[in-house]
């Protein structure tokens, strides 16, 4: 690299600070991701309702949240929301935004698999006398599970590496970290080495376990 | 706790308006740098003889699995580190364009692969030399067959290019944080920043939904 030689024994001394922080990325994506899915199963059961109200704002929840940078809402969230009576800390901050953020894309991954399972299989299901919601438990929700997995482990994938983006509101997580080391030691390449190798390495497990959870959802 | 006062949005509204072209500029430069290298990351993977093509596959396995933020940082801090001096602007597009570059590229290999070997066999049977079986047969067709992923690529730079605000480029966000510098409004101006990114996304929602029509009319 035009002469640039790597100082390997500095990625060294700085990988413990990255591993800590690194836990603390894991963290907020495990928060964030909790919060994601329960808001888009309320979300896509919103818009799927038969009902004009809830179908009205499970569609605009999805579609304001879809249709700006999840940056923009962090910042109205940490920034804004004193102005509002919201005071939150940066971490808490951070997974509310992140959560509700992945949680309308999350919602378009549920309503997808859900719109994905053949019609046939509910009307079936309603001529032999399951209510709407038997019908929905247990013979729609156990086919539309396994569409799921694949779209909602992309959704994850996408949180893991959004979660970057609360480093802008001060949260000492693996990017914020590497912006730190990057501003003292000028050593940009070592220092995103290693911090891309711990986020490859999350990334990787993600993939596994959706990978994992494929496989024992698969019907056949 | 202060009351809501939209109307402070109205003296820095050129402001935003600048950020919001800023922006614009951005995603339309970023798209098309991601797009051409989209190409040709997609045919050097799949063609190129593996010393060329190896490299390339770690660049975009390392881009794929890293936050677009951090790469920002590397492009931006790591060029000047090896003598390049490049302004904020120009980092901004590259690590943009270079971000998205590899998603497209995903894509487009995947098409490229999928184009029916009969398409390859024909122009090759009447003459076509392989570079132009690639460049005329099986290379426009790939890249019509993946336009709808290509273009959920190019809304999701859209919204990602907010992110170039922290090397300090004069985009949307950067506009709406000059006028909080001001104010001390952030609700009021981050709302309405969000406002402005919504309605460049209906634009190029719309823009592309056309475009997909008129490539679907044209086959």
């Amino acid at each position: 690299m035009l002469g640039y030689s790597m100082d390997f024994s500095l990625m060294q001394r700085v990988f413990p600070f990255f591993v800590e922080a690194a836990l603390v990325t894991i963290e907020i994506t495990v928060l964030a991701l909790i919060l994601g899915l329960a808001a888009a199963a309320l979300a896509a059961a919103a818009k799927m309702s038969r009902s004009a109200i809830p179908r009205a704002i499970g569609t605009l929840y999805v579609s304001l949240f879809r249709g700006t940078p999840c940056l923009i809402q962090l910042f109205v969230l940490y920034f804004g929301g004193p102005q509002i009576g919201i005071n939150l800390d940066p971490f808490a901050a951070g997974v509310i935004g992140l959560g509700l953020n992945i949680g309308a894309y999350m919602a378009e991954s549920i309503r997808g698999a859900l719109v994905a399972v053949d019609r046939g299989q509910a009307e079936a299901a309603r001529t032999i006398g399951f209510s709407r919601f038997q019908t929905l438990r247990k013979v729609v929700l156990p086919q539309a599970a396994r569409l799921m997995i694949r779209p909602l482990g992309v959704n994850t994938v996408a949180l893991l590496k959004g979660s970057a983006l609360v480093s802008t509101i001060s949260v000492v997580e693996l990017t914020y970290t590497a912006q730190r080391f990057i501003g003292s030691t000028y050593k940009p390449f070592e220092i995103f080495g290693v911090a891309a190798l711990l986020y490859m390495i999350m990334v990787y497990a993600v993939a596994r376990i959706v990978d994992l959870l494929d496989k024992r959802f698969a019907i056949v | 706790m202060q009351g809501l006062d939209f109307t402070i949005v109205a003296p820095y509204w050129d402001l935003l308006l600048t950020g919001a072209w800023w922006t614009a500029l951005l995603t339309v430069s970023a798209g098309a740098l991601s797009f051409v290298f989209g190409i040709l990351f997609a045919v050097t993977v799949l063609y190129a003889p593996l010393i060329v093509a190896y490299p390339v596959r770690v660049f975009m396995w390392v881009f794929m699995g890293t936050p677009l933020l951090l790469q920002l940082f590397l492009i931006y801090f790591g060029l000047v580190q090896i003598g390049i001096d490049i302004p904020a602007l120009a980092a901004g597009i590259v690590g943009l364009g270079l971000h998205f570059a590899v998603y497209n590229a995903d894509v487009i290999r995947a098409g490229i692969v999928a184009v029916d070997v009969g398409q390859t066999e024909g122009a090759r049977s009447i003459g076509f030399g392989k570079w132009q079986t690639l460049r005329y047969v099986v290379i426009p067709q790939a890249i019509r067959n993946t336009a709808p992923p290509i273009g959920s690529n190019l809304i999701a730079l859209l919204k990602e290019s907010s992110i170039v605000s922290v090397i300090g480029i004069a985009e949307l966000v950067h506009s709406a944080q000059q006028a909080i510098s001001e104010t001390f409004r952030p609700f009021e101006f981050y709302i309405t920043a969000a406002a402005l990114y919504y309605i460049l996304n209906l634009v190029l929602e719309a823009g592309l939904r056309r475009f997909e029509r008129n490539v679907e009319v044209s086959r």
